[in-house]
């Protein structure tokens, strides 16, 4: 039964863009399923592994620039400068991990703040890369996959974007059952009790960091050619780093679906405010998040995927439970 | 540390570990000697340092002075995790179970040290849950197991990353009368099959019924250091912790 819901649901989804031909609903998917691989990335890291990073535009921003400073400068596909852009992301991420790990909870929170605002600040003023002006994407035209640019129709943005979520969950899901995914709740739980069972947890972290911040990089490259125009204050903001969270807290940390189905609910949210009422409706939306934050810690902490298990009456598997119980079917 | 060197006499051998916090001196020069195989127990009032000498040999604090040799190699200071891969083991005090996790995950994070298959780490677990009686309990969540049964589980789980030398943390403290002979009987099955460990104590009748050899602490230092029996009669210990009332 599961599994032919399942079915339909994906189904649905690989047939949307011909049925809804519009762009402003096939850029609510794309908006989706962007923010959905953003908050699964990041899930990687903060659900899973337990540290919560405030920081991780950084990583963002860095596959939004790398990719479109290769396309600039040495005319690279962005398909190339996309790999790029993880690979450095994921040396900066390690960089900031190897003196950020060693703090635990809400200092460790506040330091990739800190790291964050460093980074932002610097490409604000560092000319050569933009500055505060920022950069365009150079326009290629006709539309073509290998410069990763399309006009005429959101059609393959939608896929593309469907592929990078699909990478993302792909991702956590090899992850949540393996070795590594055991090591990284258990560092969640008691990292001291961890260590005295033989886990590196520095080495563990720095992991989960890598593969969050490569992944997080990925859409950075994605948005980039998306809206061929990118600068500091759209790609490496704080508040976009609290949105990941956002999105993955609200939809449910831990968990494999959790942060896609946040995203579900807060991007049409954002968008619908914004379209309700017009240019004003970027606070409006906050408020309302903020709202749904309360509504959530109080009520049902478990976030989104929390509530859909109650209603569906089935008790809230942990991660590795279902990962027993889908291994020994 | 290959198969072919001869084992040296003691397993593990602590000689002059000092550690102070702040002005209060929580070791002061404690020098002792574990066999392979020995079962040592250790005693002393509360806040005679016991627990800290734990975590100085496993490298959860760094002493401020001595050193800590395990197989004669220096291991003083290392991260607890690199000790744990050394063959050193240990429980908690106040114990640490993975609450969110399953009693089998539980025990799985301590297979993992010898195997990355999650197939193999999970039989293992199995295994290990099946010998301090907590195989129903596998599928239960930390967080509803009784004190008992996490202490149980807490064993389980340092067995799984096949220590050779087992340190247990009050193993038998805040567990209901009627379960400690279970408990007992477990620890000297797992010393029988060759296992060496340090046990501290609070029960002198676990001591007593278990122990080839008792370390006693006061005020950080080692006050004796012997057969349980003399241990028990030694005038010092006595003063510093038995008191009169107690009947060998």
């Amino acid at each position: 039964m599961r599994r032919a819901l399942a079915l339909v649901l994906l189904l649905a989804v690989l047939v949307f863009p011909l049925i809804f031909v519009r762009p402003f609903p096939r850029h609510i998917m794309i908006m989706i399923f962007l923010y959905g691989s953003l908050a699964t990335a990041w899930n990687i890291l903060a659900g899973y592994c337990g540290q919560i990073s405030l920081g991780h535009a950084v990583y963002f921003g860095i596959g939004a620039y790398t990719s479109t400073l290769l396309v600039r400068d040495a005319a690279l596909t962005p398909w190339l400068g996309m790999l790029f852009g993880a690979a450095l992301a994921v040396v900066v991420s390690q960089a900031i991990g190897y003196p950020v790990f060693r703090l635990r909870g809400h200092y460790f929170a506040i330091a990739t703040i800190g790291f964050g605002e460093i980074v932002q600040t610097i490409v604000l003023n560092w000319d050569w890369i933009g500055g505060a002006r920022g950069l365009f994407v150079p326009i290629k035209r006709p539309d073509s996959l290998l410069n990763f640019q399309f006009h005429e129709s959101k059609a393959v943005y939608y896929y593309i974007a469907l592929g990078l979520l699909a990478l993302a969950l792909g991702a956590t899901r090899w992850i949540e059952r393996s070795r590594r995914g055991y090591y990284f709740r258990a560092i969640k739980e008691d990292q001291d009790a961890a260590a005295s069972l033989g886990v590196q947890v520095a080495r563990e972290k720095q992991a989960a960091m890598a593969v969050s911040a490569a992944l997080t990089a990925l859409g950075g490259t994605f948005w980039a050619q998306y809206v061929l125009f990118i600068d500091p204050e759209s790609v490496f903001p704080l508040s976009l780093s609290i949105l990941i969270c956002l999105v993955a807290v609200m939809g449910g940390v831990g968990s494999l679906w959790g942060p896609l189905l946040g995203a579900a609910v807060l991007v049409p949210l954002s968008e619908g405010t914004r379209v309700l009422l017009g240019g004003t409706g970027k606070a409006l939306d906050l408020v309302i998040y903020g709202a749904l934050i309360m509504l959530i810690a109080v009520f049902q902490p478990a976030g989104l995927i929390g509530l859909v298990r109650q209603l569906a009456r089935r008790p809230t598997l942990t991660a590795g439970a279902r990962a027993q119980r889908e291994s020994a079917a | 540390m290959s198969v072919t060197e001869p084992h040296p006499a003691s397993l593990l051998e602590v000689t002059g570990l000092t550690k102070s916090f702040g002005g209060v001196v929580a070791n002061r020069d404690i020098a002792f000697a574990v066999r392979p195989g020995e079962l040592v127990g250790v005693i002393g009032p509360n806040g005679a340092g016991k627990s800290t000498l734990f975590d100085l040999i496993t490298g959860f604090t760094r002493p401020d002075a001595g050193q800590v040799r395990l197989d004669g190699h220096d291991v003083t200071g290392l991260r607890p995790d690199r000790i744990c891969r050394l063959g050193l083991g240990r429980t908690f005090q106040k114990l640490r179970p993975f609450h969110d996790m399953t009693a089998l995950e539980n025990v799985m994070i301590g297979a993992f040290l010898h195997t990355a298959d999650v197939a193999e780490a999970r039989a293992v677990a199995i295994d290990a849950l099946a010998k301090v009686g907590l195989a129903d309990r596998a599928a239960a969540h930390a967080r509803g197991l009784s004190t008992g049964q996490r202490k149980r589980l807490e064993l389980a789980r340092a067995l799984a990353t096949r220590p050779r030398l087992l340190l247990l943390d009050e193993v038998t403290g805040g567990v209901d009368p009627g379960a400690i002979p279970g408990l007992v009987a477990l620890v000297r099955e797992l010393h029988g099959r060759g296992l060496a460990l340090i046990v501290i104590e609070h029960n002198m009748r676990v001591i007593m019924d278990i122990a080839q050899r008792v370390l006693a602490l006061q005020l950080g230092e080692v006050i004796a250091d012997g057969p349980p029996a003399e241990i028990m009669r030694d005038r010092r210990v006595i003063d510093a912790y038995l008191g009169e009332a107690w009947r060998a």
